[in-house]
């Protein structure tokens, strides 16, 4: 059977900076990603980072990869990439199982596993949410920004969080008229400035409406929406009717986290991380040993601190498997720090109070 | 207010401001930063320590427009595209007010585009002074466009549509 020192499911921003921080310990790493090259999300972020310089703050999303891919080549010698291949199952003995091109299925036994998986996006449930037109954030940023194809005229965009305010403004740059943003919350949940951004191009945003249905024969025609109250619930009469094509629906993301589950780690619902999370220990190890995680798929965050959490599992693990790194103590309380760093602002508050839920001390006595 | 709509009121945007005797004097950064995130480069690319955020990433900046020279470098580097540069010293009537801009097509110099307040709503058409971009600008141009004094506090944003 095919063998490995640490084995990294997800070549997202966790993902390929703990295989970096894995294989400069003197692990020998294998990153598996089930798209046909690494860099997950990044490579849809045309806009530049938040955070500070040590996260490539004021870069954009799209140039981090390169980035972070330069890193790897130094360690190419321990470092095995494997494109196309999802990984389908992960056991209690800490075998994996994978499916590479859809065809060939085999077998893994790393030492240590990192799931770094990110998450997946939420949807809403209206009336024709099925019809053509209506997609979800992601994968209009995947036709745009990776495929270089418009997804349609005019877009009604669902959601007003940080990617439904930046999805807005890259349509508008691809030449896309998106003709209002709306939320059912009655703020706006993204960042202010990216908010800004967007309004003053001229498209409004209206809180506290919510989809009420999508209208269309074979393809989406019209979107209605309406006004909700305090408790979400839609005001009869408060309807508005859009002409559009589009619908992109940004409601939020969720831990993408069955292989964690599978694996029989113990998880527990914490709505400040999303969704259903596993318990684990400062060093991100979760509740079975040697399965570590890292990034979304341990709850929902900004990619700058998926990263950070991706150097530190990756730090850790090769730690556990007797690959310290040489200066490990100096290096996990710089992450530390910049993690304590991005999170001591009003929205890091709520991350910290749902790792509060999950994170389990270790009885050293 | 902003947090529902995601526009500053203008008690906010004359905060914002530097004074006008400041304005006047050359150019200037304006930082529209109203919230706490987690986010510093504008204060660790300035070379003349004019912006300030401290250990806390997610502390607001505060500028030191006695340090401030305009050089423009926040306004590329800034994420949220919330800085721009203003300069009262080149006319009495008009100020320049540089702005980032990343859309596409830029305009050229001298030509007339729509000006926009901060809810995308036309103003007035203003003259494009300049464009600039280069390989440090990251992709993010800077337009410099011939604003009216009286419209300052409103202007934000241009529109190269053409309205018929």
């Amino acid at each position: 059977m095919k063998t490995t020192d640490i084995a990294i499911v997800g070549g997202g921003p966790a993902g390929l900076c703990a295989a970096i921080s894995a294989a400069s310990s003197g692990a020998r790493v294998s990153i598996i990603e089930r798209n046909n090259s690494l860099g997950g999300q990044l490579n849809k972020q045309t806009h530049m980072f938040f955070g500070s310089e040590k996260q490539y703050a004021a870069t954009r999303g799209i140039d981090i990869t390169g980035i972070l891919l330069n890193e790897i080549k130094k360690y190419e010698d321990r470092v095995e990439i494997i494109n196309s291949t999802n990984v389908v199952g992960l056991y209690e003995d800490q075998i994996i199982t994978l499916m590479e091109n859809e065809s060939k299925y085999y077998k893994m036994k790393p030492e240590a596993i990192i799931v770094a998986t990110g998450a997946y996006e939420k949807f809403l449930s209206f009336s024709n949410n099925d019809l053509p037109g209506i997609y979800g954030a992601g994968a209009v940023q995947t036709l745009m920004n990776i495929y270089g194809v418009k997804p349609g005229k005019r877009v009604l965009m669902v959601g007003a969080g940080n990617i439904g305010l930046i999805v807005s403004y890259q349509l508008m740059q691809a030449g896309v008229k998106v003709v209002a943003i709306i939320d059912a919350a009655p703020k706006i949940g993204g960042y202010l400035v990216h908010a800004s951004k967007v309004r003053r191009m001229g498209i409004p945003i209206y809180t506290s409406h919510t989809v009420k249905e999508a209208i269309g024969s074979s393809e989406l025609e019209k979107a209605v929406i309406w006004q909700v109250d305090g408790n979400f619930q839609p005001i009869p009469n408060t309807e508005t009717i859009f002409d559009v094509d589009v619908m992109c629906i940004s409601v939020g993301l969720s831990p993408l986290n069955e292989l964690l589950s599978m694996a029989g780690c113990e998880m527990k619902y914490v709505s400040f991380l999303s969704g259903f999370v596993p318990y684990r220990y400062s060093n991100y190890e979760t509740t079975i040993s040697n399965i570590f995680t890292a990034g979304d798929s341990c709850g929902i965050e900004e990619a700058s601190s998926a990263m950070v959490e991706g150097y530190l599992a990756g730090l850790h693990a090769a730690e556990k498997i007797g690959k310290r790194h040489p200066s490990f103590e100096e290096r996990v309380q710089d992450y530390t720090s910049q993690l304590n760093n991005l999170r001591s602002g009003p929205e890091g508050r709520h991350i910290l109070s749902g790792i509060n839920q999950i994170e389990r001390r270790r009885d050293y006595a | 207010m902003l947090e529902i709509t995601g526009v500053p009121t203008e008690a906010q945007i004359r905060e914002t401001f530097p004074p006008i005797e400041a304005i006047d004097k050359g150019p200037i950064a304006v930082i529209e930063c109203f919230q706490e995130i987690p986010c510093n480069p504008c204060a660790t690319s300035c070379r003349f320590g004019a912006i300030y955020i401290g250990d806390n990433i997610n502390n607001l900046p505060t500028i030191d427009i006695g340090k401030c020279t305009g050089c423009s470098i926040c306004l590329t580097k800034c994420p949220g595209l919330a800085i721009s540069i203003i300069d009262g010293s080149k006319s009495k009537d008009y100020v320049h007010f540089s702005i980032p801009y990343e859309m596409t097509p830029l305009p050229a110099t001298g030509d007339m585009v729509r000006a926009l307040d901060r809810e995308g709503r036309y103003l007035i058409d203003v003259k494009v002074l300049g464009v600039r971009s280069n390989k440090n600008f990251d992709r993010t141009n800077i337009v410099t466009l011939e604003v009216p004094r009286d419209q300052m506090y409103r202007f934000r944003s241009i529109s190269l549509e053409v309205i018929e």
